[in-house]
């Protein structure tokens, strides 16, 4: 007889999210009631847990990049990065995400996955290069407008990210499908798997470029915004701040 | 030799500095709730592994009460003005790309130094961690180099560091309390229990239906637990292998290759996946705490079509 009752523990999550609880509330919340429902005593539901967080400090590691990214924005290197493509001709905000988004597929399919990303390259660089090259074509952007360009430059990174990296056959995930598949007996070599990611690297690239192409079309429709740079300005009126003062 | 440990001292060390940067910033009512959440971060690092499981598991459980009860908040952190940082861009130009450069460079030259020379055998880095240990040289690098050449006061990378952090906040760790969710659900026999489900559900006879299955049931299951990683192994042994590759004879290659790449579709819509989609909502300082998923839906829709389009071209009829 299965027991379906630790399945309430994924429902719990998908509710607190969309009620928009603190999610490291929710999370563990939904632990604890999922492991004494899987009929898991509750020091034993805490010791997973806890080894469980211990085991994925990698995942936080990335952090360690904020003292020198901070000091650099401290010195001016987003005003930079907006300066650099207000002189460059022809880098419009869509072209510029393109150019980003081979680089990052290209590096990650040769294993250096960690060389790029979003605190790494999107928040210095990046996203106000992207934010610089729709205000020198269509003029200061509405806040809406600066947003969903924002959004775009973190969504190119996680893109060009994950259609890139399983073309490389040392990284963890063609591992896992390799180690997965031996289970059942079946045994294949991580180059077998790891050309099977190209057709839907390439398939990403054209999906994810022509948005990115027809990104620039919706910019140059929108209606003029007011107001100065829109990078980064600590915004006050900001609902979500990563950290709840609510 | 250098592996993962040094590198979690060194985060330890660094997170820490988050701790010592939010004390500072006097002008924060929440200076202490910042200061205590950081340095519950440094001690994981430094000391997880000596803290034994409960240990760990009431560390979390004092995080989450920090962030839960609301004692986490972002400050008026002092830093230069805009008009400042324009006059410095002015002053530096493009050099001030250089130091942020570091960082990947010494990553990727390093990576490819380390693999195609005899450094490799020395033994000196663990191999399996060489592109991380290298991003950790690269950040000592590139601070040595700023405070050699912009000369800031002594504690400026502490306190900008902080500023950082502290405007991301609570979203840092989420991906790591994910992670340890994931443990939690796996012990449980969650996933077990989702691909005993799956499977019942399989219609008989129709190939294209059990790979469109299987695909949506790889996104679904992706998107609850916020990884392709954990779905993967469930969906293989629920649908993959004893329908789509034993019963049906698809290509066991493409099958496993393109069922996880339509998995990372959903790892494109799932606010689970926090560290992708919820911390550069927070990094970037997005007024929607989901507006990345939301412009990503649009790109990861269409994708999945493709792929399940080569599952069962490349999977079956080639």
């Amino acid at each position: 007889m299965t027991n379906y009752w630790p399945l309430l523990g994924i429902v719990l999550v998908v509710l607190g999210f969309a009620l928009r609880f603190n999610p490291l509330l929710v999370v563990a919340v939904s632990a604890i009631v999922t492991g004494l429902l899987g009929h898991m005593p509750f020091l034993k539901v805490l010791g997973v847990l806890g080894h469980g967080f211990n085991e994925n400090r990698i995942v936080t590691l990335i952090y360690i990049v904020l003292p020198v990214i901070g000091l650099l924005e401290r010195y001016g290197l987003q005003q930079q990065a907006r300066a650099l493509i207000m002189r460059m001709r022809g880098a419009t905000t869509g072209r510029l995400l393109v150019v980003y988004m081979v680089f990052r597929q290209l590096l990650a399919a040769l294993g250096l996955t960690s060389v790029a990303g979003q605190a790494q390259t999107v928040r210095p660089l990046v996203a106000p290069m992207a934010l610089a090259a729709a205000e020198k074509e269509h003029g200061a952007l509405d806040e809406d407008t600066a947003e969903r360009v924002k959004a775009m430059s973190a969504a190119t990174d996680n893109v060009g990210l994950f259609y890139g990296e399983d073309i490389f056959i040392a990284v963890s995930s063609i591992l896992l499908i390799q180690g997965a598949l031996k289970a059942f007996g079946i045994e294949l070599t991580p180059f077998e798997l790891s050309v099977w990611a190209i057709p839907s690297a390439i398939c990403a690239f054209v999906i994810h470029s022509t948005r990115l192409l027809w990104l620039d079309r919706i910019l140059s429709r929108h209606p003029r915004g007011r107001g100065g740079p829109a990078a980064f300005k600590e915004n006050p009126d900001s609902r979500f701040r990563g950290n709840d003062e609510a | 030799m250098i592996d993962m440990h040094w590198l979690y001292a060194f985060a330890g060390a660094v997170f820490a500095s988050f701790a010592v940067s939010s004390v500072r910033e006097r002008g924060n009512a929440k200076r202490w709730g910042n200061a205590a959440f950081w340095s519950l971060v440094a001690l994981n690092f430094w000391f997880g592994d000596l803290l034994g499981d409960i240990g760990n598991g009431v560390l979390v459980l004092a995080l989450v009460a920090l962030a839960g009860f609301h004692l986490l908040g972002r400050g008026t952190a002092e830093s230069t003005t805009i008009k400042e940082r324009e006059r410095f861009s002015e002053r530096y130009g493009n050099k001030l790309f250089l130091p942020a450069l570091i960082i990947p460079f010494t990553a990727f030259i390093g990576t490819l130094l380390f693999n195609y020379t005899p450094l490799r055998d020395s033994g000196l880095i663990e191999a399996k961690s060489v592109t991380l240990v290298l991003l950790g040289v690269g950040v000592i690098v590139a601070l040595i180099v700023c405070y050699l050449w912009l000369r800031p006061l002594p504690m400026s990378s502490v306190d900008e560091g902080g500023r950082l952090a502290n405007a991301i906040g609570w979203a840092l760790v989420l991906p790591q309390m994910l992670a340890a969710l994931g443990a939690v659900f796996a012990a449980a026999g969650v996933g077990a229990t989702i691909g005993a489900v799956a499977g019942a559900i399989i219609p008989q006879g129709s190939i294209f239906l059990a790979v469109l299955l299987y695909a949506l049931g790889m996104v679904v299951f992706t998107m609850i637990m916020g990884n392709a990683f954990a779905a993967f192994p469930v969906m293989t042994a629920a649908i993959g292998f004893p329908i789509l590759i034993q019963q049906d004879g698809g290509r066991a290659a493409v099958i496993g290759a393109v069922g996880m790449l339509a998995g990372y579709c959903g790892t494109l819509m799932t606010p689970m996946a926090a560290n992708f989609n919820i911390v550069p909502a927070a990094l970037l300082e997005l007024k929607n705490q989901y507006g990345v998923v939301k412009v990503q839906v649009a790109t990861a829709i269409p994708l999945l079509i493709c792929n399940i389009i080569i599952l069962y071209v490349a999977g079956f009829r080639l």
